[in-house]
């Protein structure tokens, strides 16, 4: 079959072309249509995306010699054993933590205006409220970090307030504690979980509202009906129905937190994170295998995470 | 020549026989009804026919032409689709324009075109509308422009009616036997609604597990019915299991009774207990059950009515004992 | 009762919220204008426009800028044309391994995007890849695809899969079908996922930091600044002018897919 076989057949009959002629062989052959639609993308995906991974799974196993700082390409466990060492170990734990109280004060903060929008917001309201979550859902990410330096910052708004309610002591009597205090607010640890909490909380507020929508109004007026006062309906029908939303929501703030390494470089302490880690083990240190390590935390965490939300049905929410 | 037939044709999705080993000449002009219920392979045949499914086995052809290579887009047949499928972006002209405008018709030429296949289906000056402007049964009448404005040799309706309200429906079925009456164009005619197979079709092919249990005319299929499952599923006939029928007849087939043409007699062959009574206006249903098999009789209301538990006996002329000596393989 | 009237400290409570996530973005619009130069000062002690002006004549800003819209445009384009390809097989047919498809185009989000980074940066230097725009548009692409695909899934799903049987019953080939039925069909999906892509690209931030190299897009113009400031007033107006930008994809998103979704509604 050569094109010049084709055309004088495609002159005779304008109607049988080339295209018609393609047409008819993908027809007889579903496969190879379903072939030609998946495989660029499956090529993209599964060769540079999943290659990298690979690569980066395999280097985690090497490790680096550190009196001459060459990767020494061997298979070996002693990268990973390195995370466990006191300094690293702590990064692990801090992250974790911070994640899991990020996850908790946004979902706090999410439910109430998702249960609004949800369940309220009728009309205009309700394309308002849609709005005002996606907005800053899509609003840049380094702006709104940009944002809180301005609010925390010692001559910034917050200060401000803080004097003009006459409550400056307060203010200062938080950040002298231990632990969660500092300087000031910009390079505290309350600081940093602000941002987080902020820069996350529409991942939260969408899934709920999602998962919020699906409860038939009837039951919860049937629960009303079965003699429960409002707060009993909430605790026993409401918060459980809601609660795969919440959990899908905690997927996205638990895993971007674990992830981040901007948001913690700029606002808070010198104490790193999982994703500062990474940066500087991969750039100034150049110690690629123990920055692979490092990043397969995240992804073991996310995993285990995952595997136990699918079980109590998160997905459904998504 | 039959306008299409099938043989041996099967269509099997991994170990699901949707149609096995089908057998079956449609003439051309008429009105034929595939008939049985969901999952029984009448669907995939109409598909098998349009192109949208390609058999596993056997051969169709259209008209003594082999279809098995040819694309639906290359087949002298249209569907009209039990969910209408029209085009949600263009209006009801554009939509029933749409296979003259591939076919590489002038715009004026296909616009009055259109018109006047929606003029037939009355809905002439409705073109300009979006077809979620239109109620249920206009959409199908779109839908049936659209497919017959292409002149088809042979038109494919795949549960034209399901989505109608009952009157409707009746309302639709007059006007589809009409249609198919003035155009003298071969329609194949997919259903699950045993009314409607019989009041319309010239002929019933009855479908179970993707083979064609019975093929006739409607009286046939209604009256002489030649196994139990077509007894059963056209027209809730009684059917009375080989072993009864031995012991009554002598013959080793199961049979079948219309409720109709039960009598309560106070002498008889079968003895019976009533359990149950239904008023239907004109008649009233009474349930039975003797020697462990369920009858129904729809008895006038000028008979005198048994009560629920009394013992009967019940007779039927001869002739109404249907005998389906095809069933005897089957069983009851 | 119960369903009609929000009680007071509900309405309270997610007022609150709204509020929460909106005042820091109105602050960034205050501080453009101050006359304020070494901090971050409130109240701003003076109201200026010079500052339009400065970061008007800055080339940094303008370099990065174009490099930031260039990346987002061929990486949407790619998004577009590898998403739409994926949804279309997972959504018109059944096929082994569907399941593993949809995951792999989910991943790339799924993962903290510092895993993403780090793992192109290593496959870069194990291929000896330079870093060049290209770089950045296949750590793009790739995370954007997720989001033309979510939408063209969505769509097609809606869309009754009897229309392109029926429009090959009128006598439309593939190629036919496809341009008069199956793409004006999709056309709204994907040019909100094409925006809510542009969008997600111009924006970035974490994974390009490793695969750009010493390039600058405008969110890594806008890092080094805040890690090192350099002269804040222009961050400011940077700043503002990169959400006014990133909210018009936005606010045209919605406004398609209100559209389809009063359209759908009139069909029921």
């Amino acid at each position: 079959m050569t094109m010049v076989q084709t055309t004088p057949s495609a002159q005779a009959a304008p109607s049988e072309g080339v295209l018609t002629r393609i047409s008819d062989t993908l027809w007889r052959r579903p496969t190879l249509l379903l072939l030609i639609l998946l495989t660029p993308p499956a090529l993209w995906l599964g060769i540079i995306y999943l290659g990298s991974l690979f690569a980066l799974l395999l280097q985690s196993f090497f490790s680096i010699d550190h009196f001459t700082g060459l990767i020494n390409h061997e298979f070996t466990l002693a990268t990973y054993a390195e995370l466990f060492t006191p300094a690293n170990f702590d990064i692990i734990r801090r992250t974790v933590g911070m994640a899991a109280l990020v996850t908790v004060a946004s979902a706090v903060i999410a439910f109430p205006i998702a249960y609004y929008a949800a369940r309220y917001a009728k009309g205009a309201w309700r394309a308002l409220f849609y709005l005002g979550i996606m907005m800053p859902l899509w609003s840049s990410y380094l702006v709104k970090v940009y944002a809180w330096k301005l609010i925390l910052a010692k001559e910034g708004i917050l200060t401000w307030i803080f004097e003009g309610l006459h409550l400056t002591w307060l203010l200062d009597a938080y950040l002298a504690l231990p632990v969660i205090g500092g300087n000031s607010l910009s390079v505290s640890p309350t600081g940093t979980f602000l941002v987080f909490v902020y820069v996350w909380l529409p991942y939260m507020v969408l899934p709920i509202q999602a998962a919020l929508e699906r409860v038939p109004t009837s039951m919860l007026e049937a629960s009303g009906d079965l003699g429960a006062k409002p707060a009993q309906t909430f605790r026993h029908v409401l918060l459980p129905l809601a609660l795969p939303g919440v959990i899908a929501g905690s997927i996205f703030t638990f895993s971007l937190t674990l992830g981040d390494y901007i948001i913690p470089q700029i606002i808070g302490t010198s104490r790193l994170f999982i994703g500062q880690a990474v940066y500087q083990h991969q750039g100034i240190a150049g110690n690629i295998p123990l920055a692979a390590a490092f990043a397969v935390v995240p992804i073991v965490i996310m995993g285990v995470y995952l595997w136990t939300a699918k079980r109590m049905g998160a997905f459904d929410a998504l | 020549m039959p306008a299409v037939s099938f043989d041996h044709v099967s269509r099997h999705f991994g170990a699901v026989k949707a149609v096995d080993d089908v057998i079956l000449d449609i003439a051309e002009g008429e009105f034929f009804a595939m008939l049985g219920p969901s999952g029984s392979g009448k669907t995939t045949c109409l598909r098998l026919i349009a192109g949208f499914e390609r058999p596993t086995g056997g051969d169709i052809r259209i008209f003594g032409e082999p279809v098995a290579d040819l694309p639906p887009y290359k087949r002298q047949v249209n569907t009209v689709f039990q969910d209408y499928a029209l085009f949600p972006h263009l209006n009801v002209r554009d939509n029933v324009a749409y296979g003259l405008m591939i076919a590489g018709r002038g715009k004026r030429e296909r616009h009055a075109e259109a018109e006047a296949a929606l003029e037939m289906v009355r809905l002439g000056g409705y073109g300009s509308r979006k077809p979620s402007e239109l109620s249920g049964g206009q959409r199908q009448r779109v839908a049936l422009a659209r497919a017959l404005v292409n002149k088809p040799r042979v038109l494919l309706l795949d549960e034209p009616l399901g989505a109608l309200d009952l009157k409707l429906r009746e309302q639709m079925q007059e006007e589809l036997k009409t249609l198919q009456r003035q155009l003298g164009i071969t329609f194949v005619f997919v259903t699950h609604d045993q009314g409607e197979a019989l009041s319309m079709a010239d002929r019933v092919a009855v479908f179970n597990e993707g083979k064609i249990i019975q093929v006739g005319s409607p009286e046939d299929i209604y009256f002489r019915p030649e196994v139990p499952f077509v007894a059963d599923f056209v027209g809730s006939s009684n059917v009375l299991p080989e072993a009864l029928v031995a012991r009554l007849t002598g013959e080793t087939c199961p049979a079948a009774i219309r409720p109709e043409r039960l009598r309560l007699a106070s002498e008889g062959p079968l003895k019976a207990r009533v359990t149950g009574l239904s008023f239907l206006g004109l008649s009233t249903r009474v349930s039975f059950e003797a020697e462990g098999t369920r009858l129904t009789a729809l008895l006038p209301q000028d008979v005198a009515r048994p009560r629920e538990g009394d013992e009967v006996a019940l007779s039927w002329a001869a002739e109404d004992l249907h005998l389906m000596r095809a069933g005897q393989r089957a069983g009851a | 009762m119960h369903s009609d009237r929000a009680s007071l400290k509900l309405k309270i409570a997610a007022a609150a919220g709204l509020l929460f996530l909106h005042l820091p973005i109105l602050l960034i619009f205050v501080y453009a204008f101050t006359t304020e130069e070494k901090s971050f000062q409130w109240p701003p002690p003076g109201y200026t426009l010079k500052w339009f002006a400065a970061t008007w004549d800055r080339p940094d800003v303008w370099e990065a800028m174009g490099l930031s819209l260039k990346v987002a445009a061929i990486s949407t384009l790619l998004a577009m044309i590898l998403g739409t390809l994926c949804a279309a097989a997972v959504s018109r047919t059944k096929f082994f391994g569907r399941e593993s498809i949809s995951l792999l185009v989910i991943l790339p989000i799924a993962l903290p995007g510092v895993v993403t980074g780090i793992a192109l940066r290593s496959a870069f230097s194990i291929a000896e890849v330079p870093f060049s725009t290209w770089t950045i548009v296949l750590g793009h692409a790739t995370f954007c695809v997720v989001i033309v695909y979510n939408n063209a899934v969505a769509r097609f799903r809606r869309t009754s899969g009897s229309l392109i049987e029926a429009s090959m019953d009128l006598g439309a080939n593939l190629f036919q079908t496809l341009r008069y039925v199956i793409l004006p069909n999709i056309a709204t999906a994907l040019v909100v996922g094409g925006m809510l892509a542009f969008a997600l690209s111009f924006d970035e931030v974490i994974v390009t930091t490793f695969t750009a190299g010493q390039q600058q897009t405008l969110p890594i113009w806008m890092l080094e600044e805040l890690v090192r400031p350099r002269e804040r007033p222009v961050t400011n107006v940077v700043a503002m002018v990169v959400v006014l930008v990133t909210l018009l994809p936005i606010l045209g998103a919605y406004y398609l897919t209100r559209g389809t979704e009063a359209v759908a509604g009139q069909g029921k």
